[in-house]
């Protein structure tokens, strides 16, 4: 009995190790991206000799968003240039990001980058670091306040702005009736800029709002597909994050609707669905910039005493990413950086 | 001093009641799933008047595809449930498996299948090691599975980033066997102009086999046994460890399934995802009537579950609602199915 069951698990093995070595994929996979690639392409600035410095990085990234992958592509391609230890830690919950930034100036970081989604939970601890001599810069969120807040300069886009500017271009584009599809409830830079898309719309259509959960694909697809189907008038579909434009594709054929698809920010994918048509465009707001100036700023700071901006923001976007200019971006995004 | 030779009083002649027979409606009410069938019912027709949309077999098609996707999750949490048991790393496990066969299938450019075979692998021995934990340690499940909910979230943004330097599976839609999985594992068809989705098929197939196992085999004696009292179960014979073991196991077998349609549907993984289901499994199951201390319950009340929160969730898009609401709606809705059901219930039980 005993035997037969070792035997029984030796021959399932076999089998398995068998069917591994047999199985193997003459398409796709790593090694068609290996072999399109030429082994590997990693941004390399050279490398600074200046003194060696740790920084903070503290974002309100929900884990696995590829959004912010790129950020941390940005920051520690400036750091490895910079001769700096990135830090990096994140919290979507702004008590437990505050709790990040405390943690972090108590243990006498040169410097903080900080995102502030939240600046009634957040501005008073960043208030703190800078009061006990850190230097702080900010980006991608809190563009309303953060001068009050301590920053020194602040990298990204005022999502109100880039709204707008969606929403005139999808004016332009005939768009009536959008559908602004928020992968998280209670996110300020969202809300601004769906409000922003309707700004920029203006009197030409509406915009109407649709929550859906974010972490589970199959809800994201039904729910698309429940509001195409709910209302027929809807004719271009803008998400605000890349892999739910992926999914709004699916939700668009299965709902016999012939509305158009556009997102905020990108991702590998979706830059691949831009150059096929499937996904119109996309507004990038250039995260790799942002979480790349962030650290490279603190390291000007902290080696030449350099303040970038002028007490103003320094915009990375919206930029938009069409047919016309996807081509060449297409190969930085494989490699995780656009 | 004349003794009273008065007859006693005998009472009228009552049989036992553990023979009596019951009406055919109190037998039905009397059943774990009712509660939820009247649930499910009141917020089907609430929708259908309230909601155009809702009318339509497709829309009900896509209410039914996101209702498989939970119920697919929700049929073996309910019986592990019966069995005495929770599984809160249910929802991420289904991200593991999905980014396992991914990954696999990627880093080693092995056909699709490869990739599916040894997520299987995997999803079932993280069922194996949570139930060899409850089982060896006698720690409440919820702990140790709070615990590997944790592990295993952890375990899936780590993993992802240091194999692909990325927080997503990359995209494995030209591999080989890709179409052959997605056939298998996420495609559709039509009947009558309506879509559906194959998870539907599977779901209604795994129910029906889960009922079976739960009330016409011996297997299904001892879950409903160890759930109840695993004291009494063991003095019996029962062999509580194998069965609890083989609960986490199947809950580990459905996270492998739930997450192949995941991946060939969507063809890429974000590693973050899935967090959060594991309470949507258990409303679904609590709702169906099972009960969180164990031993009583049903698959086909927990498919009702999950039907009733699809329903809520997409009704309240089809309704057109003001999306502020959402949440709260889904609560009200849930907490109003939930007191129905323990309605009914008492009254059932009362009414013997």
């Amino acid at each position: 009995m005993l035997r037969s069951k070792k035997r029984a698990a030796g021959l399932a093995l076999f089998v398995v190790l068998a069917l591994v070595l047999a199985a193997c994929s003459a398409h796709g996979g790593k090694k068609a991206a290996e072999a399109a690639a030429g082994g590997g392409a990693t941004v390399a600035a050279g490398h600074a000799t200046t003194p060696h410095y740790t920084i903070a990085m503290i974002t309100h990234a929900a884990p696995g968003d590829t959004f912010w992958d790129i950020i941390r592509h940005g920051a520690l391609a400036a750091s490895a240039k910079d001769n700096v230890t990135l830090k990096y830690s994140s919290d979507p919950d702004p008590t437990k990001q505050a709790a990040l930034i405390t943690d972090a100036m108590n243990s006498h970081v040169a410097g903080i980058a900080v995102t502030d989604p939240n600046p009634a939970a957040l501005c008073p601890t960043i208030q703190k670091a800078r009061a006990a001599g850190i230097p702080v810069s900010m980006f991608n969120a809190g563009v309303s306040n953060w001068q009050q807040c301590g920053g020194q300069q602040y990298f990204g886009q005022d999502e109100a702005i880039a709204g707008e500017a969606a929403g005139k271009r999808l004016a332009a584009a005939g768009a009536k009736h959008v559908l602004c599809v928020l992968q998280e409830t209670g996110q300020v830079q969202l809300e601004a800029r769906c409000n922003g898309v309707q700004k920029g719309l203006g009197s030409e259509g509406t915009m109407s709002k649709l929550y859906v959960n974010g972490r589970d694909n199959a809800a994201v697809l039904s729910g698309i597909t429940a509001k195409l189907t709910q209302d027929k008038t809807i004719d271009a579909v803008l998400t605000l994050g890349a892999p739910y434009a992926l999914i709004a594709i699916q939700a668009v054929g299965s709902s016999n609707s012939s509305a158009k698809i556009y997102t905020f920010d990108t991702n590998a994918a979706l830059i691949a669905k831009i150059k096929s048509g499937a996904v119109q465009w996309a507004v990038d707001q250039q995260p790799y910039l942002q979480g790349y100036e962030a650290v490279d700023s603190l390291w000007l700071y902290l080696t030449n005493g350099n303040v970038l901006g002028g007490d103003e923001t320094v915009l990375t976007g919206p930029a938009f990413i069409d047919a016309k200019n996807v081509a060449q971006v297409s190969k930085y995004a494989e490699a995780g950086n656009r | 001093m004349a003794q009273t030779a008065e007859a006693p009083v005998t009472p009228p002649p009552t049989r036992d009641e553990r023979v009596g027979q019951k009406s055919t409606l109190g037998r039905l009410l009397a059943r774990p799933e009712a509660g939820a069938i009247a649930g499910a019912i009141v917020i089907y027709i609430f929708f259908f008047i309230i909601a155009p949309p809702f009318r339509n077999a497709s829309s009900f098609s896509n209410t039914l595809y996101v209702t498989s996707t939970y119920g697919l999750m929700a049929t073996p949490v309910a019986l592990l449930m019966i069995g005495g048991e929770f599984d809160l790393s249910a929802g991420v496990a289904v991200t593991s498996s999905a980014l396992c066969a991914s990954l696999f299938s990627y880093e080693f450019t092995t056909n699709a299948w490869v990739g599916v075979l040894v997520a299987l692998a995997l999803s079932l021995l993280i069922g194996f090691i949570n139930g060899w934990i409850v089982v060896k340690t006698g720690i409440p499940s919820f702990l140790v599975t709070l615990g590997t909910f944790f592990m295993l979230q952890g375990l899936n943004l780590a993993l992802t980033q240091t194999i692909t330097n990325q927080v997503a599976s990359p995209d494995i839609s030209t591999l080989d066997g890709f179409n052959s999985a997605r056939d298998v594992f996420a495609s559709s068809f039509t009947i009558g102009g309506v879509n559906i989705r194959i998870t539907v098929i599977y779901w209604i197939v795994f129910v029906i086999i889960a009922t079976w196992i739960l009330l016409r085999t011996h297997i299904g004696n001892w879950i409903f046994s160890v759930g109840g009292s695993p004291v009494s179960a063991r003095a019996v014979g029962v062999p509580v460890a194998r069965v609890k073991i083989g609960l986490f196991m199947a809950v580990g077998l459905m996270a492998w399934f739930t997450g192949m349609h995941t991946l060939f549907q969507f063809n890429t993984i974000q590693s973050g995802q899935g967090i959060g289901n594991e309470f949507v499994y258990i409303i679904a199951a609590v709702v169906g009537g099972c009960l969180l201390t164990g031993g009583y319950g049903s698959a086909v009340g927990a498919a009702i579950g999950a039907l009733i929160f699809g329903m809520v969730n997409q009704g309240i898009i089809y309704a057109g609602w003001n999306p502020y609401w959402f949440q709260f709606f889904v609560g009200a809705l849930l907490l109003g199915a939930i007191l129905l059901n323990t309605y009914i219930r008492r009254r059932a039980e009362a009414s013997v």
